[in-house]
């Protein structure tokens, strides 16, 4: 096996198991990297160890020691180590123990990146680091900033949880729902960040993240919801984007669907409304699953968006809305809905406006809020597909 | 471990007993410490200039919210500091709490 894959399958949950038992971030993901260095090294001669993860955590945890012995300036944290080591043998310490088992921590580790002490973006940066196994380099690629800039807040936000002591826990019950929350709405923002974006493929990583949490949290109906959305939404990545340009959902050739992943989404969805109450991602889900569906049911969709839109107060779901309502009763019933939106700075408000305007023939408006999304484009593709309308407006 | 948490305001509250609810949290085993400030236009600033300190009357930073007073407490971690922020910040009308985490700490007297 591709060292590559090795990483990317045991990353994090090396890493978390190390933040577990050395108790700060940093040294867990230095000690982490020393490990895959050194697997990098002798598993190609020596061949994969049976137990990998014992293996790389047992390394890891080693090093960090040597380390930490050599250096005495972590006192307090030798300290801490000091116990781990003193109930095992010197030999055993230094030799991977592949017969260990460690606990599967990146529960508690999700947690801690997605506290909500943190920054958004700081929590997005670190699960992408931490749990996705992305490098400062990538993900400040993903995020178009400067990798000095990304480094410095990977940072900063390490050392937060270490001074601050941001427990490395999963949380009571009674705050599980808002923190799970937290945590899913990271993974979200990673995965519409992929989705509009397609630098790194964030889409994957975010799907990756997603499973993760759904073999971690299986009773928890939003954690399948939000797999089930991801899916479903993926599904038709082939289909987006022909030769550079955006396609529009009914202009796709549907045969370039991944229809195994439809039905694993759908099949998600389900089992999400079995476990208990409809949450947000279940109805977004369920909304996502009807689009798929020829011809749209225009009223359930707007209907589920009317539903979505009481649970969350959102404008963008109010923006969803206005184009079912426009489909079932006209373009001038979508624009009564835009008019008292406060969502201009959004650049899908304006170009959503300018499509039901045009359709209503009123043009010059159209033109006008074309002009606008323009401006707010954040990609060529987009800015190309705006200019067609643009262009074919302008025209006829 | 201990945090401070920094209690600001904007209200010149006058002098008087601490409000109960706030009493309550102040007598719990956890808090080590507390001091309530007199408002910011008691305060005097010293700072460095022109090879001299330099005296100003006023607050350092001029702002509309400013330190009402602090409080340390011992907890296991940021959230259980927090816990105990929440609880105060409830019976405020408004303000804000900043809770830090303490490097080192020593208190005399009381």
């Amino acid at each position: 096996m591709a060292l590559d894959g090795v990483f990317r399958e045991h990353w994090a949950r090396v890493l978390a198991t190390l933040v577990g038992i050395l108790g700060d971030i940093e040294l867990a993901e230095d000690a982490a990297q020393e490990a895959f260095a050194i697997a990098a090294e002798r598993w190609p001669r020596d061949g994969e160890p049976d137990n990998p993860v014992g293996w790389l955590v047992s390394t890891a945890r080693n090093r960090a020691i040597d380390h930490l012995r050599r250096q005495r300036v972590l006192a307090e944290k030798t300290k801490l180590l000091a116990r781990e080591f003193s109930a095992e043998s010197e030999a055993a310490v230094y030799e991977p123990d592949e017969s260990a088992t460690f606990p599967d921590e990146r529960l508690e580790l999700i947690f801690t990146c997605c506290h909500p002490a943190l920054a958004l973006e700081a929590q997005v940066a670190l699960t992408l680091r931490t749990l996705g196994g992305l490098t400062t380099e990538e993900i400040a690629l993903a995020f178009l900033v400067p990798a000095d800039t990304m480094s410095k807040r990977l940072t900063r936000a390490k050392h937060k949880i270490r001074d601050a002591r941001i427990p490395f826990a999963v949380p009571p019950d009674h705050q599980l729902p808002d923190r799970l929350a937290a945590v899913l709405a990271v993974v979200y923002l990673v995965f519409n960040h992929g989705w509009g974006a397609g630098r790194v493929d964030l889409a994957a990583e975010a799907i990756r993240l997603g499973r993760a949490l759904a073999e971690l949290m299986p009773d928890e109906g939003e954690v399948f919801a939000l797999l089930a959305l991801m899916l479903l939404h993926d599904a038709r990545r082939e289909a987006r984007i022909r030769d550079g340009e955006i396609v529009l959902l009914d202009d796709q050739d549907r045969a370039l669907w991944d229809g195994q992943q439809i039905s694993e989404g759908r099949e998600l969805l389900q089992q999400a409304i079995t476990r208990g109450e409809t949450g947000p991602y279940a109805v977004q889900a369920a909304i996502a699953d009807l689009h798929l569906q020829q011809p749209r049911d225009w009223r359930q969709i707007a209907a589920l968006y009317d539903a979505l839109s009481i649970q969350t107060g959102s404008p963008v779901v109010e923006l969803n809305r206005a184009i079912a309502v426009a489909e079932l009763d006209g373009p001038e019933a979508g624009l009564a809905i835009l008019d008292g939106l406060e969502l201009g700075h959004y650049r899908y408000f304006h170009s959503a406006r300018a499509e039901l305007l045009r359709r209503a023939g009123r043009d010059h408006e159209a033109r006008h809020a074309y002009r606008r999304a323009l401006e707010l484009a954040q990609t060529d593709a987009e800015r190309r597909s705006l200019n067609d309308q643009l262009t074919q407006l302008s025209c006829g | 471990m201990q945090y401070a948490l920094l209690a600001y305001g904007s209200l010149r509250t006058q002098a008087g007993p601490v409000e109960a609810a706030i009493a309550d949290v102040l007598a719990r085993p956890c808090v080590t410490g507390w001091a309530r400030l007199h408002a910011d236009e008691s305060a005097t600033t010293v700072r460095n200039g022109e090879g001299r300190t330099l005296l100003t009357d006023g607050p350092f930073i001029e702002t509309k919210e400013f330190l009402a007073g602090l409080i340390v407490v011992e907890a296991d971690n940021l959230d259980a500091a927090l816990a105990i922020a929440q609880e105060l910040q409830e019976t405020r009308t408004s303000g804000a709490i900043e809770v830090r985490p303490i490097r080192e700490a020593l208190f005399h007297g009381a």
